[in-house]
């Protein structure tokens, strides 16, 4: 009992540290969780965070709320799901509470300005950091497919500006149509043998 | 009654943004300055910008500043029970038919189709904001004064802290945040 009170606790603070302090969307703080939780807790694979990321991005709604609730509910069950929402809710919803009270003063103030700026540098180097380590993974497997894929996402993504859910789908789609032959080979191999 | 039509509005945006907070924009701006009037278009590029300019999912910052606006506090929280419902419950079915399904082959074919696309992703995420950083709203170019040194400076610095000290990503972001805020107002 007083571990699953220290679990809930250790979820609840740590999602809403991260959402304080997510600035730009779910794919800033999904990096993060992936320190906190995969590198840091240990509490999931990196694979696992990916295929969780992959569910939470398809999925309608704030990305990040839905992987607070995935990271939750594999952690912790359904309990460990409200936990994580709350966390991941409550900092927007003060900030932008206490904001909104004198909304024009902040827009305007040239310190929080220039800090925003700054932290702007600060936020692409986190991504790129992680972005570097899931990468070099995937190019570490020597799986031609994946890589294709990887490369492929990101010309659809950035250049082409394609939809996200129609990416996921079709990636989604290569992945399985990949297994299956590799299956369907497998078996053939054992049969001429 | 108009708690129930901030929660019915925030509701279908939550429902129909799929694929992030730029997704959402229009949506939101459909609901709250369209059909609504909770908000002229002024303010809404002012909420955007806000959005922006601090932490949390896009749908959920404007969710606040609309119920605050238009029903207090209770409004609030109102929109972003809202704005977030419909994600619950999708995601929740998902999480179950993931947990329970995901030694199945084909299951385990789709997911190694998508980890390498997720990475995909957040690299391009990372690079619009990178762009962003240097460049500034006016896009990649090659001219070297429309680069902005001081964020290639901070970006290179933070990645460098990153990669070698493995230090926790929040302090780099504050520090980048602090540092950089501090050269930007001397200059």
């Amino acid at each position: 009992m007083e571990n699953k009170r220290r679990i809930y606790t250790k979820l609840f603070i740590s999602t809403f540290y991260l959402s304080a302090f997510t600035f730009g969307g779910g794919y800033v703080i999904i990096p993060l969780m992936k320190k906190k939780f995969v590198d840091d807790l240990q509490w999931l694979q990196e694979d696992e965070m990916l295929n969780l990321t992959a569910i939470a991005q398809s999925s309608p709604g704030p990305v990040a709320v839905n992987a607070a609730l995935l990271l939750g509910y594999r952690i912790a069950g359904i309990s460990g799901a409200l936990v994580t929402i709350l966390g991941t809710v409550l900092p927007p919803l003060i900030t932008l509470s206490v904001i909104s009270l004198f909304y024009s003063a902040f827009r305007d103030n040239i310190v929080v300005n220039a800090v925003l700026k700054g932290m702007q540098a600060g936020v692409a180097a986190v991504i790129a950091d992680v972005v570097l380590s899931l990468g070099g993974n995937v190019l570490k497997q020597k799986d031609g497919v994946s890589v294709f894929i990887m490369a492929g996402a990101f010309v659809a993504t950035f250049f082409l500006k394609i939809n996200v859910v129609y990416i996921i789908l079709v990636c989604g789609c290569i992945g399985a149509t990949k297994l299956l032959f590799q299956m369907k080979k497998n078996r053939n191999d054992g049969d001429s043998q | 009654m108009i708690l129930l039509e901030l929660f019915w509005s925030f509701f279908q945006i939550g429902m129909f943004s799929i694929g992030g907070g730029m997704a959402a924009i229009p949506l939101i701006q459909n609901q709250v300055v369209n059909i609504h009037q909770w908000l002229t278009l002024t303010e809404f590029t002012d909420l955007i910008t806000i959005a922006e300019m601090t932490p949390g999912p896009i749908g959920i910052n404007s969710a606040t500043f609309v119920g605050i606006k238009i029903a207090g506090l209770p409004g609030a929280i109102v929109a972003t029970v809202g704005c977030i419902f419909p994600s619950c419950i999708i995601v929740s079915l998902l999480a179950w038919i993931y947990f329970k399904f995901k030694e199945l082959t084909v299951v385990q074919g789709v997911l190694s189709g998508l980890r390498p696309t997720i990475v995909a992703l957040i690299a391009s995420a990372g690079l619009t904001i990178f762009m962003l950083a240097v460049w500034g709203e006016g896009g990649f170019s090659i001219n070297a004064q429309s680069i902005n040194f001081v964020s290639v400076l901070l970006f290179a610095t933070a990645l460098f802290i990153l990669r070698k000290w493995k230090l926790n990503p929040v302090y780099v972001m504050l520090g980048s945040g602090i540092i950089g805020g501090a050269i930007y107002l001397m200059i």
